[in-house]
């Protein structure tokens, strides 16, 4: 089984963020970049699998900008095979992505695509089910168990009080959710081992997808800002408190 | 304009978050239908048919949309509501689901968990874990939404009197099929919903200790939730977790246990009405978004606060 892993370029999720004075966007200049939490989650999903012999090849995606080949590289340290970096501009949205990657889907005959539920920068949580509808895959969203036998998943899915498990038809699409493993680290023999693995190249022409979007940005603000109150001595202030002043309880 | 809004639904009841969402299509304009897909969903056709301000609820009742399956599900949407010119869904694991898979079908962007509506074409919506507000405006012919159930009032449940029609629309395949479902069972209110919150962190030490917090939250009718760091810990399961990773709360009294404070926890409930912290360490960073900071320990300060409560 050939799997392919997206993984997303984003600002270290450890850095707190700061809004640019225009108002035009969050300011990224010096930041520490990082693979995605819920992408790395993905690429070790698949290195377990082709670890038990259920996969014999990773292939590892990340659309954006030039840079984001060093997320591709970090994917290959831990076990991924080839990647393949599509160059896009660092905003492109959800759909035209998932249209790349359904591109690259036909092109490699993938029987599973592993993708984090959401990036931790624009948090969108879109690209894998709209990936599903565009290839007709069944999707096994916010998954924290996945198990792979006779051509099928068995997905385990973290859902609103609960967990729900559902069984899909290869090819199939995993979107990852915090518990589905622990990643590991790549260690030195890997990291070096990696700078020989392949790269390819593409771009959104050589695949027939146009990256404009209907949605657009007008401005990005800070949230309003919430004041620190005060410190109560007691318990018994704090419930005279919440009961006379702040009228909770 | 017409507005579809779909019911977030277990067949039986309708979940409170499908109100917020009408809250916000209302905001959008008037000529709102609810789809409501299930299977013997009668119930919940009949709920949704008396939210106030709801024109027309819309039924597809089959044994295809039973446990809301995506596949199903999102095919249905995209028929239905291809002529609309918004869709919106909650924010909920199941609005999540099926909503991208919608607006791919339909070729259009999806505006993800909106907390508040500028205009008919324009939204606003958290980013970055909350840290910043993104203004995004659609030119897309079919707006496809999701909705931030904390960040609305929910609409009156009663008042409406919606004309119900039924829609024989069946959408089937054979790629996904449900297997089963585990719900955590609770006397608890749900932690989206309840007015009051109180969570533990790290500081609980173990999953026994959280028996405390359970005591006081029996005596406030709150539900209990867990930093990620609890969670991580093995101290409670995940479906407990409050945080960017985990569930999004805004009651009117959150209580912070043992919680140091980090970005991820903070961006899942900074929106409370009012925030209480209970921590040892008095420059832990919980203190600078509480309206009520007690540095104590917590062993003695929660037993205290059961007691006099």
């Amino acid at each position: 089984m050939k799997i392919l892993v997206a993984i997303k370029r984003v600002v270290d999720p450890y850095v707190k963020v700061r809004v640019k004075a225009d108002n035009s966007g969050v300011d990224l200049a010096n930041a520490k970049m990082a693979v995605n939490p819920f992408c790395e989650i993905a690429v070790e999903e698949a290195v377990r699998l082709k670890e038990k012999g259920i996969a014999e090849e990773i292939i590892v995606v990340s659309i954006g900008e030039k840079n984001c080949q060093e997320q591709i590289r970090t994917a290959l340290a831990l076990g991924a095979d080839r990647g393949i970096h599509v160059e896009a501009p660092v905003d492109v949205q959800p759909l035209p992505v998932a249209r790349m990657l359904q591109k690259i889907v036909e092109k490699e005959g993938v029987e599973m695509v592993i993708l984090g539920k959401q990036s931790v920068d624009s948090d969108n949580n879109q690209v894998g089910q709209m990936l599903g509808a565009l290839t007709g895959m069944p999707q096994g969203t916010f998954a924290c168990k996945l198990e792979v036998a006779d051509g099928k998943a068995k997905v385990t899915r973290e859902i609103d009080g609960g967990e729900q498990t559902v069984s899909l038809k290869l090819p199939a699409i995993v979107t990852t959710d915090l518990r589905l493993n622990e990643p590991r680290y790549a260690s030195l023999p890997n990291i070096m081992k990696a700078k020989k693995k392949t790269i390819d190249s593409l771009t959104p022409e050589e695949l027939g997808v146009d990256v404009s979007s209907g949605l657009k940005v007008i401005s990005v603000e800070p949230p309003p800002a919430r004041s620190a109150g005060i410190k109560v001595e007691s318990v018994d202030e704090l419930i005279s408190k919440l009961k006379t002043e702040a009228k909770v309880i | 304009m017409s507005i579809l809004v779909i019911a977030d639904h277990d067949n039986a009841a309708l979940k409170p978050a499908t109100l917020n969402t009408v809250t916000a299509a209302k905001e959008i304009g008037s000529d709102i239908t609810v789809l409501v897909a299930g299977s013997g969903c009668d119930a919940v056709a009949k709920a949704a048919a008396a939210i106030d301000g709801v024109s027309k609820v819309l039924v597809a009742d089959n044994e295809a949309y039973k446990n809301q399956l995506p596949e199903n599900l999102a095919e249905l949407v995209a028929e239905v509501g291809k002529d609309a010119s918004h869709i919106l869904a909650p924010a909920t694991t199941s609005g999540k689901n099926f909503m991208p898979r919608v607006a791919a079908l339909l070729g259009v962007a999806q505006i993800s968990d909106i907390t508040a509506v500028k205009s008919e074409d324009t939204f606003v919506r958290p980013i970055y874990a909350g840290n910043a507000l993104a203004t995004v405006q659609s030119s897309d012919s079919v707006k496809v939404i999701t909705v931030r159930g904390t960040a609305f009032d929910a609409a009156a449940a009663e008042g409406g009197s919606a004309s119900v029609e039924t829609t024989d629309v069946v959408k089937t395949q054979e790629v996904a099929e449900f297997i089963s479902e585990e719900l955590t069972k609770s006397e608890r209110p749900e932690l989206t919903g309840a007015k009051i919150v109180i969570s533990g962190g790290r500081g609980m030490q173990n999953g026994e200790n959280f028996a405390m917090l359970e005591k006081v939250a029996d005596k406030l009718g709150a539900a209990i939730g867990a930093s990620r760091a609890a969670v991580d810990a093995g101290f409670v399961p995940n479906d407990m977790q409050v945080g960017q990773t985990g569930k999004i709360v805004a009651p009117e009294l959150y209580i912070a246990v043992g919680i140091s404070g980090a970005i991820q926890h903070l961006a899942g409930m900074k929106d409370s009405k009012v925030i209480v912290a209970i921590n040892k360490d008095e420059e832990a960073p919980i203190f600078q978004v509480a309206d009520y900071g007690l540095v104590a320990d917590l062993f003695k300060a929660v037993p205290e606060l059961e007691e006099k409560l």
